[in-house]
């Protein structure tokens, strides 16, 4: 599941699949940077809201605000962003050619999830240069549930050629609360997807840019450290205590009735909680403990979303 | 007669829901037609990833008409009661029959057109499908498994209109998601499938499988391979597509470093793939996928495409076989200590030690043959150590394999590395068989000590799996083992790690408990070999007998007796006796003598005298058959005596003889198995 890291291992089209690579020269395939950029002139154009990633550390794309909070209540919503993602236990200090313990997912949500989302969302393969027939494109089963959010919905992981590209989830439930109505999540998985079209085996290879910068440039020395500090050097008695503070702010900000700031601060009790894994410090049995405190404060800052934001009379 | 056809068109189904919401759909319709008495014929059930479909041949036009009649009051009744029964019926008073002074209602239900019924059968399906689990989407409250996007219903060449919460039924459906675009008009159920064939998608999953199935078998043939059968592959893989294409890969011969159960689950869990094997039976490096399209280059993007993702899996599944070959079996086991076995059972690590005590103790005691006692203790305590290896964190079906394999590639002997390997299973190797054994029979008694016994259907240990598995190995190994011995033994081993109030459960209670487990388990494991669980009954209730081995070769020779006529003869006769003793409540009295015997009560007690001796020594010599045989010359004696003495003769001294010499038969059979247990 792309929500649970970059698993999976990446492949790449023949050169002649992607209609945009063209190896006499005229034109290359997508950039990372140009994929996005499609993508949100794409969905752009089926009216989303396009927003920048949100200022904090977090596991998922789904963890944004505006796709938690805003698949509450009844009001539509449509809103398309990068986000990036932090899994401290998936680093590899920048050794592996598919796993990285920070990424990007590209997220797009739609409320009420429209009748034609699969086309729609075929139709973004397409834009970025997938044929679907020349490709094997499949819709495989794949149930999402996010314990820390209190969270699940039905859908599929979509297969290109037995990779896997994107997460594709109606949301049943979000906070424990019944999602009325349903909000669509599409997430795909950017480096694999780029990694796929340009054609390259290692993801520090990719080309951010056409300008001569690799994703490696980029972002190979960022997963060095990052590695060694959440593997090595993080303290876990400081981090213990983030995780006490973030949870005691929380409290705080619900009972001054405030859903976002308390929905920030279970954002941190939870990237740190993911921190405290990847040092191995917390053991089986303390996990689902921890795991229960994080979904009892993003419910709660749910909750208080909903009471926040009322239905319209003679809604909900 | 018209034939109607039904499809329910959705987004992708999950392919291992398909084969119950083919009969679920089947179910349900059959009960909703039956029910408004609509007649149909055969009905077919077919199934692709977006469409669920229903065809019920020969409808009839209409329901039957109906004739109800309803007794009201008398003619002479009050008013009153007649009004009331003109409500009921909704009848006017000239519009009853008058029979014998009382009057009757008769109402005649004209016959529904098919077209109404099946509108609410659709309706009803619908809404009573049970689908493992479901979903809503967009602002519908509809539930489906899936969003559900089309109806079409048609019953002949007519649209049969129904509308389900804004899905309305018509005659138009779509065609592979890619080969064909826009809408497809149905004609009806005749020609369905075909028009469907015409725009890519094949309708049944039957002529997908077989597709599937030879394709994928051709696919290897031709690239000189065999492809290894996979049956729940072919099913899952014709529920994924509408049009099935198999598509040979390869792959780096240097993965085939890795152990052969990680490449071929890894291909066919995750991938979906099916493996290849060459001419000596090797695996290949080789794939074959199942894409769901034409592709317009034949396939050559997407065998690359998948070429690549399996690569990139089976990289990491080296990258973790070599990490693993790096650690020391040994050392890994020490890291078994950090894992909770169960609370109150304490850790793997401490499980791991009574394991090898007790593989150890079978060996001694000459249990298990064949093997040496160290090698036994190796292997138990090396067993679990590929819990905490990185391959089988990522592959847990493969615990024991891995282990296996790792043992072998670190220099461990081979009946070491066996014996790991196989230690989950039923093995017939010595020193795995006791390894297999250990490990069963400690999981079993310490579930047992802390009083978690199954109970109806909850087993959450699988204490019950253990009990089979430990009987398969006793069993087919034939090891000559007294449970109750080796129960203490593993309790023994507890010792020390029990919190008190389970100590002193333990001490009065597990080990009959434990027994009486095994007895259950036994009946139910031989009753598919057609052994009778009253005759094991017999058998276990003359108590003492924990030999598994020997109590099935003596209900082997108990079964093979009663079953002949003289064995059914001898039970008749003993049944007599049993009754006679028991309606007198015999307590028997010692005496032997007492005026003149009847020769047939001397042949008996002669026949007795000689049979006794032989059936106790034969049983001694656990010769069974033995022991029947000298049942047998009972029988001829027993039966004498009922047709010509008298039990309860008038002389007190004759009755009280008899009824002792009763008492000797009946206890001289008990002592080959309990009788009294044994049904007919």
């Amino acid at each position: 599941m792309l929500n649970r890291g970059l698993h999976l291992p990446v492949l790449h089209a023949s050169a002649k699949a992607a209609p945009h690579a063209d190896h006499g020269g005229r034109r290359l395939s997508l950039s990372f940077q140009d994929l996005i950029l499609t993508l949100h002139r794409y969905w752009g154009a089926q009216g989303c809201v396009l927003l920048q990633p949100y200022d904090m550390e977090m596991g998922a794309g789904t963890f944004h605000p505006a796709t938690v909070l805003r698949a509450l209540g009844p009001e539509p919503w449509k809103a398309a962003y990068v986000q990036p993602c932090r899994r401290p236990t998936d680093g590899r200090y920048g050794e592996n050619p598919n796993r990285l313990g920070h990424y990007y997912q590209y997220q797009v949500v739609l409320k009420p999830s429209p009748e034609n989302l699969q086309d729609l969302y075929l139709g973004s393969l397409f834009e970025i240069g997938i044929d679907p027939l020349k490709h094997d494109i499949r819709f495989v089963e794949d149930d999402w549930e996010s314990p820390t959010l209190g969270a699940w919905g039905l859908g599929w992981e979509v297969w290109c050629d037995g990779m896997e590209v994107t997460q594709f989830t109606y949301f049943q439930q979000v906070g424990g609360f019944e999602c009325r109505p349903v909000t669509g999540e599409l997430t795909y998985g950017l480096e694999r997807l780029a990694m796929y079209i340009q054609g390259v085996d290692n993801v520090f290879d990719l080309r951010f840019n056409d300008a001569g910068v690799t994703y490696g440039d980029v972002f190979r020395e960022n997963e060095v450290e990052m590695s060694t500090y959440n593997f090595e050097v993080a303290t876990t008695e400081a981090l213990f205590d983030l995780f006490r503070k973030a949870a005691a702010e929380c409290e705080n900000c619900l009972e001054a009735r405030l859903p976002i700031p308390a929905y920030e601060q279970a954002i941190k009790a939870s990237h740190v909680f993911n921190t405290l894994q990847a040092r191995g410090v917390i053991s089986v049995a303390e996990r689902q403990a921890y795991i229960g405190r994080v979904r009892d404060l993003a419910k709660a800052a749910c909750a208080a979303w909903i009471e926040r934001n009322p239905s319209p009379v003679g809604e909900g | 007669m018209a034939d109607f056809l039904l499809e329910l068109r959705s987004e992708e189904i999950p392919a291992r829901m398909q084969a119950r919401a083919r009969n679920e759909i089947a179910r349900l319709f059959a009960e909703r037609v039956a029910e408004a008495g609509l007649a149909t014929g055969a009905i077919d059930v077919h199934s692709t990833p977006r469409r669920l479909v229903l065809i019920a041949r020969d409808v009839a036009p209409h329901t039957e008409t109906a004739r109800e009649e309803m007794k009201g009051p008398r003619s002479s009744a009050p008013l009153q009661a007649l009004d009331g029964f003109l409500r009921k019926t909704g009848l006017a008073r000239e519009q009853l029959e008058e029979r014998d002074g009382v009057l009757f209602a008769v109402i005649e239900r004209p016959g529904r057109a098919a077209a109404e019924v099946l509108a609410e059968a659709v309706k009803r399906i619908v809404a009573d499908f049970s689908w493992p689990k479901s979903m809503r989407w967009g602002s519908e409250s509809l539930r489906w498994v899936r969003p559900l996007h089309g109806i079409v219903a048609m019953l002949g060449e007519e649209i049969v209109p129904v509308e389900v919460d804004g899905v309305a039924s018509s005659a138009t459906t779509v065609g592979h998601r890619f080969h064909h675009a826009g809408d497809i008009t149905i004609g009806g159920a005749g020609d369905y499938a075909e028009k469907l064939r015409a725009c890519h998608v094949i309708v049944d999953q039957d002529e997908r499988e077989r597709l599937i199935r030879e394709g994928a078998a051709a696919a290897a043939a031709e690239a000189g391979l065999t492809l290894l059968d996979d049956e729940g592959l072919v099913v899952e893989n014709a529920g994924l597509t509408e049009w099935p294409v198999p598509l040979l890969g390869r792959f780096d011969p240097e993965f085939l470093d890795v152990p052969r159960e990680v490449i071929v689950l890894t291909m066919r869990t995750n991938q979906k793939y099916f493996a290849c094997v060459d001419a000596d039976a090797s695996l290949a490096p080789a794939f074959v996928c199942v894409a769901n399209v034409s592709a317009s280059d034949g396939g050559e993007a997407i065998v690359e495409g998948n070429r690549r993702v399996l690569a990139a899996r089976l990289a990491d599944a080296r990258f973790f076989w070599e990490q693993d070959l790096k650690v020391p079996l040994e050392e890994q086991a020490a890291k078994l200590g950090g894992i909770v076995f169960h609370d109150k059972l304490g850790t793997v690590a401490d499980k791991v030690e009574r394991v090898a005590k007790l593989a150890r103790w079978l060996v001694e005691e000459g249990i298990v043959e064949g093997a040496d006692a160290a090698r036994v203790e190796r292997a138990a305590r090396l067993a679990k150590a590929d819990l905490v290896t990185g391959m089988v964190g990522e592959f847990p079906e493969l615990q024991g394999v891995i282990g296996g394999y790792l043992a072998e590639a670190q220099g461990e002997p081979k009946a070491v590395a066996e014996a790991i390997r196989d230690h989950y299973g039923m093995p017939l190797a010595p020193a795995s068989a006791a390894v297999a054994l250990a490990d069963k029979l400690d999981t079993i008694a310490a579930f047992f000590a802390i009083d978690q016994k199954p109970t109806g259907s909850k087993d959450p240990f699988a204490l019950r799996r253990a009990a089979l598995g430990s009987i398969e190995i006793i069993v087919r190994n034939g090891l000559r083992l007294s449970l109750t011995p080796a129960i203490r033994g593993a309790l023994a081993n507890l010792a020390g790690q029990l919190p008190k109030p389970d100590a002193a459960h333990r001490l009065d209670r597990t080990v009959p408990e434990v027994l009486d487990f095994f007895a259950d388990r036994l009946k139910v494991q031989q009753r598919e070999a057609g052994v009778r669980h009253d005759l094991i009954d017999a058998v276990f209730a003359l108590g003492g007998e924990d030999d598994l081995v020997r109590l099935l070769a003596r209900v082997a020779a108990l079964q093979a007796f009663v079953e002949t006529g003289e064995g059914g003869d001898l039970l008749t006769a003993y049944k007599r006796a049993a009754n006679i003793l028991k309606k007198e409540k015999w307590e028997g009295t010692g005496a032997t003598s007492g005026g003149e015997l009847a020769s047939e009560e001397a042949a008996l007690i002669g026949a007795l005298d000689a049979a006794e001796p032989k059936a106790s020594a034969a049983v001694d010599a656990e010769d069974f058959t033995g022991a029947m045989a000298a049942l047998a010359t009972l029988r001829a004696p027993i039966d004498a005596f009922f047709d010509h003495v008298t039990v309860n003769d008038a002389d007190p001294a004759k009755r009280e003889r008899r009824l002792n010499l009763l008492m000797r038969f009946r206890d001289a059979v008990n002592r080959v198995a309990d009788f009294s247990r044994i049904e007919g």
